[in-house]
């Protein structure tokens, strides 16, 4: 297979997959390396990069870090039970889109605007993007095709994205457990023994406990929680 | 006021719902797109030729089939209140011309990197001063640029087709940057036309706006506080690459739109008797005339062809290319000073040389189909009775 779309460092000034004539697959397809193939073909070159190059993460962004919709929940799950099956997994979170100024915790969280600091601090050499907003992650994993050396896949619930090395279109709980299977698969062929491990937890988020908050940790928020004098409020959302 | 609608995708309701022919204005056929297309908000600034559209697209709010609608304060408050609407997951139209574009210019260019969806309705107008009201398409040059989906249409039944398309584009999750409709002022906008149309008990499914590339907007909705555009302003590396990929990013969304406008439209381009010596190549108004500068031509026997542009951004290049592929002249007739469809044209081609620069007329000048038959005449190498003013 000719590969349209290649694991970086492709140079400083990418050129865009779409602009190479790269496009989305249709549906109950993928894209791997800019081509389309059946999504059990770049399911399982993505698993193989996942099992045999350094550092795999998974990328989750807002859609599958908070509870916000029915299926959310179950398809968090499943990527948990995926992260299980990888092994020395990491979980770095995209959780929102804003920039980090001064300077990013590349331990703790990616960001799409400067998506290559996470991958070269963690020496990150395969990832998943999934759960970001469709523009984000076109422009993270452009800018990771720039600049690193990192196979990306994008496990998307839309129309999937040109940019990755592999694309898999219309994800859903479900369909990240085929993947799971398929890695599993692979894993086996490969001959890598492993037991299903968690990821280590995030080192750089604080431990969660909220006995002792306070109005003071809402910063300028807190007024939103504070009645004001003489208010009464008896009735919340 | 509750309407009694049934809810349709695009394909059903622009290739297999019947329809009634209707003989109506350009700019009824806008409102009456608008009307088909559940549109939730639009906001009005008037200006000639563009007034009578929305004017018209107030009747309708009147008549329930819009949720809201107001006059704003200039064309730069309407596309920015456009631009904030559309943030928010509805659907939303507005309309200008000529000046009023040009002054909402600033907002309007920001709304792709925004991804934004929104139609625009752009009912052309000179630009230039002295101050005039006629029809003239030169400001469609300042919008090449910007991002923007770019539809023209040669008539009412086009102006009617292609805005109700534009509310199915600009929404796609690969697409999501707004869709201009543009056409002529006063020849399209105030003339009238045949144009087929489907009941209007049948609207376009109504918007999801959480099936988006984008957070629906800076604000506590699901799945959380995110802000959408954050500024990238920092002087360093990383901030120049991120404005880079986020601009290539514009355009690619722009690219993406090709195949819907096949989808919905049959493609970007129209083709006549392909293969033709000379090949007549226009948008617009001025397409119209040109094809019946190639129906004069073909009755007189000469190998005339004609292609009709339907889509000015996403330019189609390669359906240009083969299109003019076997030509030996190429004419481009023009309803602005400039020739913006010429410089197109000719940089599509790898023998541009062949592309004659016009007929071109401005400021409200009509486009005889004689002048378009003189420069096929001088082409051919025959002898043709000069057009006298």
């Amino acid at each position: 297979m000719s590969k349209k779309i290649e694991v970086g460092p492709v140079g400083y000034m990418p050129q865009s997959a779409p602009s190479m004539g790269v496009e989305l697959s249709p549906e109950g397809q993928a894209l791997l390396y800019g081509n389309i193939v059946s999504e059990e073909e770049a399911m399982r070159d993505a698993a193989k990069a996942l099992l045999t190059r350094k550092n795999p993460t998974i990328f989750p962004g807002p859609q599958v870090l908070w509870d916000w919709k029915d299926d959310v929940a179950d398809k968090s799950a499943a990527i948990l039970e995926l992260a299980s099956e990888i092994p020395n997994c990491k979980i770095i979170p995209m959780p929102d889109y804003r920039p980090k100024y001064p300077k990013i915790d590349v331990k703790a969280e990616i960001n799409p605007n400067h998506p290559n600091l996470t991958i070269l601090d963690n020496k990150i050499k395969a990832c998943i993007f999934i759960g970001v907003h469709c523009h984000y992650a076109n422009l993270s994993l452009r800018m990771i095709r720039a600049g690193t050396d990192c196979y990306t896949i994008a496990m998307c619930a839309m129309m999937g994205h040109e940019e990755a090395m592999a694309s898999i279109r219309d994800v859903h709980a479900d369909d990240v457990r085929k993947f799971k299977e398929i890695l599993i698969e692979v894993r086996n062929e490969l001959g890598i023994e492993h037991t299903p491990t968690m990821p280590p937890e995030n080192p750089s988020l604080p431990k969660e406990d909220w006995g002792d908050l306070t109005p003071a940790d809402y910063g300028e928020y807190r007024s939103l929680i504070m009645s004001r004098k003489g208010e009464h409020v008896a009735e919340v959302e | 006021m509750s309407l009694n609608k049934t809810y349709k995708d695009m394909d059903y309701l622009l290739n297999e719902a019947p329809r009634e022919q209707h003989f109506i204005t350009g700019a009824q056929a806008m409102a009456e797109a608008v009307k088909r297309a559940s549109v939730d908000m639009a906001i009005a600034y008037p200006i000639t030729p563009q007034s009578e559209v929305m004017h018209l697209v107030g009747d309708i709010y009147a008549q329930g089939h819009i949720k809201e609608y107001y006059r704003a304060e200039e064309e730069l408050g309407t596309m920015s209140a456009i631009a904030g609407a559309a943030r928010a997951g509805v659907r939303v139209f507005t309309a200008t011309s000529g000046p009023g574009l040009l002054r909402g210019l600033e907002a309007i260019v920001s709304w792709p990197g925004h991804r934004v969806p929104c139609v625009l309705g752009v009912l052309t107008r000179v630009i230039n001063a002295p101050l005039s009201i006629q029809p003239d398409n030169i400001e469609m040059a300042y919008l090449m640029h910007s991002g923007i989906v770019m539809l023209h249409a040669e008539n009412q039944q086009d102006t009617f087709d292609f805005t109700l398309a534009a509310f199915a584009i600009t929404e796609k999750v690969d697409v999501y940057i707004p869709v201009s409709v543009a056409t002529e002022g006063f020849f399209v906008t105030h003339a009238k036309g045949y144009v087929d149309m489907m009941s209007e008990e049948l609207a376009f499914t109504e918007p999801d706006p959480y099936h988006a590339p984008v957070p629906v907007m800076d604000n506590e909705v699901p799945p959380a506080r995110i802000q959408r555009d954050a500024p990238v302003q920092k002087s360093n590396f990383m901030s120049y690459l991120i404005h880079s990929v986020w601009q290539q990013e514009v355009w690619d969304s722009n690219r993406r739109a090709m195949k819907y406008i096949y989808q919905y439209l049959g493609g970007p381009v129209e083709v006549l008797n392909p293969g033709a010596d000379v090949m007549l190549v226009a948008s617009g108004c001025a397409a119209a005339q040109a094809r019946e500068a190639h129906r004069y031509a073909q009755e007189e026997g000469l190998s005339v062809g004609f292609v009709k542009v339907r889509s000015i951004r996403p330019w189609p290049t390669d359906e240009i290319r083969d299109a003019l592929k076997d030509a030996k002249t190429v004419i481009v007739p023009e309803h602005n000073i400039i020739g913006w469809l010429c410089k197109e044209v000719k940089a599509s081609i790898p023998n541009s040389g062949i592309v004659v620069e016009g007929p071109r007329v401005y400021g409200g000048m009509t486009l005889p189909v004689e002048l378009i038959m003189t420069e096929i005449y001088d082409a051919l190498g025959m002898e043709s009775e000069i057009l006298q003013a």
